[in-house]
């Protein structure tokens, strides 16, 4: 069982003051627009991600991914604090492709 | 650089401790840090520290840097700047980029000290140029001596708020107001008081409401909040600002440790998800450990401790240091972290590092 039920019957009831606000600032994801993927089923960081974006530019979700868990706590009744940062993957800081590509592992000879 | 006995991520105050108290009993120690400067956030607090002498009161986090710093040269343990960490892999290896080379690099143990990243509020106006981070205003003000404003919004009044706050005084900038949702102050009253004879008023159940300008700050609206934390309307006042500063907390920077496969649980008062870790700051994972920020959200000199206590339990682990010696090490670390986590501020804090040790036990 979903602990958080996927249906969402607050969109209309949500007061969305300022929907052109920006949340993600370096994919310029707007309130409005995490507001919509949480509507529409968005439950996790990832799931808000993975429909608007928001959290895969250059600064990997470090300013807005907190934000991001606001508004599902404010808008889904999740406990803030228990809603985990989108998935870490590699690489976990900007690095250019070619210097990733040129990886010498010798730590298995 | 194939293969290291201990590997730290992370050159601040918690990572550089760690460094000394391993390196210095023989552990072949590596210091990674993206920056081109070790230190972490040191050499930003150009204010004098607090506590007893053993923690070094009325230091300056600057000049404890610099202390740090010669005891790592001295302990033998090589630091790399310029350097980025970008993955962490099965068997105690990390991904690294240092001068160029893309490299695999075997631990065998593994120190995260990566710190923390600071938190923002989203109001509208908020991505102006003018709204900033009290880590980069102290970085202008206090590292590269450039004034970012000329006329100040502070947002948020823990010790960082206050003590930026009176760092922009001192440079020559008006702090016009400091709001603070909360009902009383976070930070201590030693540094709001100074602030306050300066003549900042400090505005409790206050919040800004909105930023506006033609292409950068001009002008912030701050309102009044109940004791709902809702606003009260018609309480709204428009300031004259040109820079919106905020100091609203910090989050650990916990990414490699969730990539690892780290346990972690919520403890709300030391900055929410942490990776759990035991008594020696070892992780769920053997041979991984947390230090500083990273392991709750705390002060410069509990990095510091938190930092000696890894070093130690690691040096010992690896064989380094009998367990008599390690015990006589790691109490006296102890005491003294027992008294940075004291009185009204670090009781709490206390409190929730028991329960996260305490966690670490249960499966």
């Amino acid at each position: 069982m979903d602990k958080h039920p996927r249906t969402y019957e607050g969109k209309t009831e949500i007061k969305i003051e300022h929907p052109d606000m920006i949340i993600c600032r370096c994919e310029e994801v707007t309130l409005a627009q995490i507001i919509e993927a949480i509507s529409e089923g968005a439950r996790t960081v990832d799931e808000v991600k993975r429909r608007t974006r928001a959290g895969m530019g250059l600064c990997q979700g470090r300013t807005c991914s907190r934000l991001v868990r606001h508004l599902l706590a404010q808008h889904t009744g999740q406990n803030f604090h228990q809603i985990p940062p989108m998935t870490a993957r590699v690489p976990v800081r900007p690095i250019a492709l070619e210097v990733l590509a040129s990886l010498e592992d010798d730590t298995n000879g | 650089m194939n293969h290291v006995e201990l590997a730290i991520i992370g050159a601040g105050p918690a990572g550089l401790s760690a460094a000394i108290e391993a390196a210095s009993v023989g552990v072949q120690t590596i210091v990674f840090d993206e920056n081109q400067q070790a230190g972490g956030q040191l050499f930003k607090q150009i204010h004098k520290f607090f506590g007893s002498r053993a923690h070094q009161a009325g230091a300056r986090g600057i000049d404890i840097g610099k202390n740090l710093l010669g005891q790592v040269a001295a302990s033998g343990a090589e630091i790399k700047l310029d350097t980025v960490v970008w993955g962490i892999f099965e068997g105690n290896k990390v991904g690294v980029v240092t001068n160029g080379r893309n490299v695999i690099c075997k631990a065998d143990r593994i120190l995260l000290a990566t710190g923390a990243s600071e938190n923002v509020l989203a109001f509208p106006g908020w991505t102006l140029p003018g709204v900033m981070g009290a880590g980069a205003i102290q970085t202008m003000v206090n590292v590269h001596r450039v004034l970012p404003g000329k006329r100040v919004l502070m947002i948020g009044s823990g010790n960082v708020g206050l003590i930026v706050s009176y760092q922009l005084l001192q440079a020559g900038a008006e702090v016009v107001a400091l709001v603070e949702a909360m009902d009383r102050i976070g930070g201590y009253a030693v540094h709001a008081s100074k602030i306050k004879r300066a003549g900042t008023p400090i505005l409790i159940r206050h919040t800004i409401k909105e930023a506006v300008g033609n292409g950068k700050v001009e002008q912030a609206t701050i309102v009044q909040l109940n004791d709902n934390g809702n606003v009260i309307e018609g309480t709204e006042r428009t300031l004259d600002v040109d820079v919106i500063c905020m100091a609203c907390g910090l989050s650990p920077l916990a990414e490699l440790a969730w990539l690892a496969g780290c346990r972690f649980t919520d403890v709300a008062p030391l900055g929410g998800l942490l990776p759990v870790h035991d008594d020696n700051m070892q992780t769920s994972l053997p041979g991984m450990y947390v230090a500083g920020d990273i392991a709750g959200i705390e002060e410069a000199s509990t990095a510091i401790e938190e930092g000696r206590l890894a070093g130690i339990a690691i040096a010992e682990s690896l064989g380094y240091l009998t367990t008599t010696d390690a015990t006589v090490k790691k109490q006296a670390v102890n005491d003294r972290s027992e008294q940075l986590r004291d009185g009204p501020f670090g009781i709490t804090r206390r409190e929730a590092k028991e329960t996260l040790i305490r966690r670490s036990l249960e499966t």
